[in-house]
């Protein structure tokens, strides 16, 4: 049961992942972040299902055409309205959830139906010494380890992830030393959604996929609220830890209390630390 | 073009500018008392809804278009007001008592709301406020030997003082009152020191505080009064659609009721009204719409499409919302032909960063 | 009994002490001026006084009586009231709506008499809109008053941010860099407005200056800071001559 807490904390620590690395970058809070997560997932279910690719090759469709989704989002929607406070930003990222979630279901063979999907994990268990495991859930914490992993060596080592981290901290500057601000947040965008992509893959085998499947995504907020918004470990952490309490409140709390254990602890750390783990405060200097 | 000429301190303190302002809302005043005679039934349906939303607007206008707070759990307030109405009057309460209840019980629960606005902003208060609802929708889902659980409770008319408001006209008249109601005192409150002191909270935290503004006080004023404006809302839904369940009240409820404000246009009373009134008529459309679409572009995906699109283009490309065209359209009336492209340009910015508000 | 005296304030953010051991003492009805060097901490004072942050030490007493650990709202509520160097004005509000918050704390009527805007309340708003006018009239504000603060000059939103102040009819007002990016006449207005405050309307001032022209004009007493700390305080001659403050300004002599 613990494992299973744990993989659930993965898929909220990669939603939660994508979206503070939206806002770290732009200070936009990305509310479309979970249907951008069911996007992926039907856009894996396509290339598995209809295209009959390897599970592998799936995941690499789904991350490339998200990447592509969110850039044009970033480009399309967001741009236009870069400067504007942050309440105007994050209902447009609303209304781009409901066009998303609208536009799965219209589109012929998609639909609002629920789909399964194929992984090669599927019900296969192991034994370590006396505790059963699925393979299923090792599986997700694996990949998003290995994920989380390429992200570090990525931001650290690389030129457009340390291009990336200048633009979070100071967009004028960055833009000053000759870094491309606006084609980085873009690149940004493309990254968090193809992270979203990642995570809905790795969800589907538990929920299925269809067009609702976005909401868990909400669950994503408390995760990086818990961890400290604006900080990529914290929200991994916070991930970790609303799958885990999640997990113990479905099986030791009465009926119900497990959809809101997340709500019942953001709200306990921000009424206590605002700032979550990881996260600073900020002051206005007048 | 009208100049106004002030010469005495009442003109500034007056709701009527001047003689226009009179004429036109008297005629839709007059309008409006007399939908009944003029409507068919679904018309007369269609203005019930939008008085109610009308006031859940106004209620959310504010809080987030005057204080500057933000809201994404107000269908938490409507559920509140519409079970404590529906509870009431199970038992027997009269109309003129449960409904003063049911806005005093959401104002309670909007002041505790309130608490964590002084410690918390922007997308934090966000998030709490969307916790609230969550757990009120759960609360209410659970406890089931009060609120009937997912089975949902049913409501009798309304009998006000020993008449029964089962007809279209007279339950139109009383949401028609209410909204009034609601619009006067809304308007008498931003033409006082604590509809300033809202504004100036919006603006300006700090100055505000140093001019002698409770930030504590006022804001969870703010967030009581507008949650007493939405149970009021709430419990005339309860009534409207005589039967209410938890499911009626979710999150995607509660970004409804924003659209609200956002699309009426944010800081204006007449934002309010415009912004129900379109949520209203928006399904409509797009159902009329429909009739010309190929078949197979359609099903519930198309309003979400829809609406999501609505949203988006909005914001981007009129961000004072419909109340805010109306202006620029009025101004562009006024001083034509010398109405002059630029005059609402916004700048272009970089990125100013909210963490330091 | 002194009118408003600073004992030992001080703060520190994280290793930097911002503000070290700071006393001085403000007599009623003068003008006392804090001078020194970009970072000496003299905004930082100003906002340990109006109690925008919390001092780390030292006590702060406003006619005797301490107001160290109040919050800013009872600060204004005592009489206190100040301007913001970087002009902390309600944008989308008109002039006149900006100088009617200042009348805040003079408000008498409760939240349910405005929801029915009674008489009582329409006699409390004539009565502010008075008071506001002379304000207006003071500062020559008049042909500004319905006009939307976000579109008006920056000398202008200096003047408004002065009444804002001036509207809360404070006993100690705090101005922080009142001349700061004004040009030469805007800053001799300023200056006839300081006396004018202190002489006519008999509203001590405490203000925090870099023109040096203007403070010798206006003040009756200086105190000098340099790096958080105290190093003189006399007349403007007397602190101007004084040799630890040339060289706080100008460097040690080689």
């Amino acid at each position: 049961m613990l494992l299973a807490g744990v993989a659930q904390g993965c898929v909220y620590a990669l939603v939660a992942l994508g979206f503070v690395l939206i806002y770290k970058a732009t200070e936009t809070v990305n509310f479309a972040q979970g249907d951008l997560m069911m996007l992926g997932g039907f856009f894996a279910l396509t290339a598995s299902a209809l295209m009959g690719w390897p599970y592998w090759a799936t995941i690499l469709f789904a991350v490339a055409a998200m990447a592509v989704v969110g850039m044009l989002i970033e480009r399309l929607v967001l741009r236009p309205v870069l400067g504007q406070p942050a309440f105007t930003v994050v209902m447009i990222t609303i209304g781009v959830g409901y066009v998303l979630r609208g536009a799965v279901t219209m589109v012929p063979g998609w639909g609002s139906d629920t789909y399964t999907f194929a992984t090669p994990f599927a019900d296969a268990t192991f034994k370590l010494g006396e505790v059963i495991f699925a393979v299923q859930q090792v599986a997700v914490i694996v990949m998003t380890a290995a994920l989380v992993a390429v992200l570090y060596v990525f931001f650290r080592f690389s030129k457009l992830g340390v291009a990336m981290q200048a633009t979070s901290q100071n967009q004028l500057a960055a833009a000053y030393m000759g870094i491309p601000v606006r084609r980085v947040n873009m690149m940004i965008w493309g990254l968090s959604a193809g992270v979203a992509a990642f995570a809905g893959i790795l969800l589907a085998p538990v929920t299925f996929v269809h067009s609702n499947m976005g909401f868990i995504g909400l669950k994503a907020f408390p995760a990086a609220v818990v961890g400290g918004f604006g900080s990529v470990p914290g929200a991994i952490v916070g991930g970790l830890i609303i799958g885990v309490v999640e997990a113990f409140s479905g099986r030791y709390l009465p009926e119900g209390f497990k959809d809101v254990a997340a709500y019942v602890v953001v709200l306990a750390v921000l009424l206590v630390k605002p700032s979550g783990i990881f996260g600073e405060t900020a002051r206005k200097k007048v | 073009m009208r100049f106004l000429f002030k010469t005495d301190y009442e003109q500034d303190i007056r709701l009527f500018k001047h003689g226009g302002q009179r004429f036109w809302y008297g005629l839709l005043a007059l309008l409006l008392l007399a939908a009944p005679y003029l409507a068919g039934e679904y018309l007369m349906s269609q203005l019930q809804f939008i008085c109610i939303y009308s006031i859940v607007g106004l209620g959310l206008m504010l809080l987030v278009g005057f204080t500057g707070q933000i809201s994404l759990g107000h269908a938490a307030f409507l559920a509140i007001g519409a079970y404590a109405e529906a509870l009431l009057q199970a038992r027997g309460v009269p109309f003129l008592v449960s409904l003063p209840a049911a806005a005093l019980l959401s104002a309670a629960f909007g002041w505790v709301v309130g608490l964590p606005a002084l410690r918390l902003k922007g997308i934090y208060l966000a998030i709490a406020t969307l916790a609230f609802n969550v757990i009120i929708e759960e609360v209410i889902t659970r406890w089931e030997g009060l609120t009937n659980g997912n089975s949902g409770l049913h409501l009798k008319p309304i009998e006000l003082a020993g008449l029964k408001l089962d007809g279209d006209a007279s339950f139109y008249y009383l949401c028609l009152g209410l909204t009034g109601l609601a619009v006067l005192a809304l308007l008498n409150l931003l033409r006082s020191p604590t509809g300033r002191a809202f504004v100036a909270i919006r603006d300006s935290e700090i100055s505000a505080s140093c001019m002698g503004v409770n930030l504590a006080t006022y804001k969870t004023m703010s967030f009581a009064l507008s949650a007493a404006l939405t149970g009021v809302a709430g419990a005339l839904y309860a009534h409207k659609v005589t039967f209410i369940s938890p499911e009626q009240f979710t999150l995607l409820q509660s970004i409804e009721l924003v659209t609200i404000v956002i699309l009426g246009g944010v800081g204006f009373v007449h934002g309010a009204i415009l912004g129900a009134a379109f949520l209203i008529v928006l399904p409509q459309l797009i159902s009329l719409a429909k009739d010309y679409l190929p078949a197979d572009v359609g099903g519930t995906g198309l309003q979400a499409v829809v609406f999501g699109l609505v949203l988006v283009a909005f914001i981007i490309f009129e961000p004072l919302g419909l109340y805010g065209r109306w202006l620029k359209i009025r101004i562009w009336l006024e001083l034509f032909p010398f109405y002059r492209r630029g005059m609402f340009r916004r700048q272009k910015s970089y990125m100013k960063s909210e963490r330091l508000r | 009994m002194s009118f408003f005296r600073v004992e030992n304030l001080g703060i520190r953010f994280g290793g930097v002490v911002a503000v070290d051991k700071v006393s001085f003492e403000v007599p009623r009805g003068q003008v006392f001026t804090i001078i020194g060097p970009n970072g000496a901490g003299k905004t930082t004072i100003f906002n340990l006084i109006g109690l925008i942050y919390p001092a780390t030490e030292g006590r702060i007493f406003f006619e005797d009586e301490e107001i160290s650990g109040l919050t800013p709202h009872r600060v204004a509520d005592l009489g206190i009231a100040r301007t913001f160097q970087n002009i902390e004005l309600f944008e989308h509000a008109t002039v006149l709506q900006n100088l009617l918050i200042g009348r805040h704390r003079h408000r008498r009527t409760a939240l349910w008499q405005e929801l029915l805007f009674l008489p009582s309340v329409r006699r409390a708003e004539l009565a502010q809109r008075e008071a506001v006018e002379k304000v207006i009239d003071f500062l020559d504000l008049a042909k500004y008053r319905d006009s939307l603060v976000a579109g008006l000059p920056y000398g202008v939103r200096k003047v408004v941010e002065l009444g804002r102040a001036l509207a809360t009819e404070p006993r100690l007002l705090l101005l922080d860099e009142p001349s700061s990016g004004l040009n030469p006449e805007e800053t001799d207005d300023m200056a006839f407005w300081i006396e004018d405050i202190r002489r006519h309307l008999g509203i001590t001032v405490l203000m925090v200056e870099h023109d040096m022209n203007l403070v010798s004009r206006v003040s009756d007493r200086v105190l000098a800071l340099n790096m958080g700390m105290a190093i003189a305080e006399g007349t403007p001659a007397e602190v101007q001559a004084n040799p630890a403050v040339i060289e706080a300004y100008l460097g040690k002599a080689a």
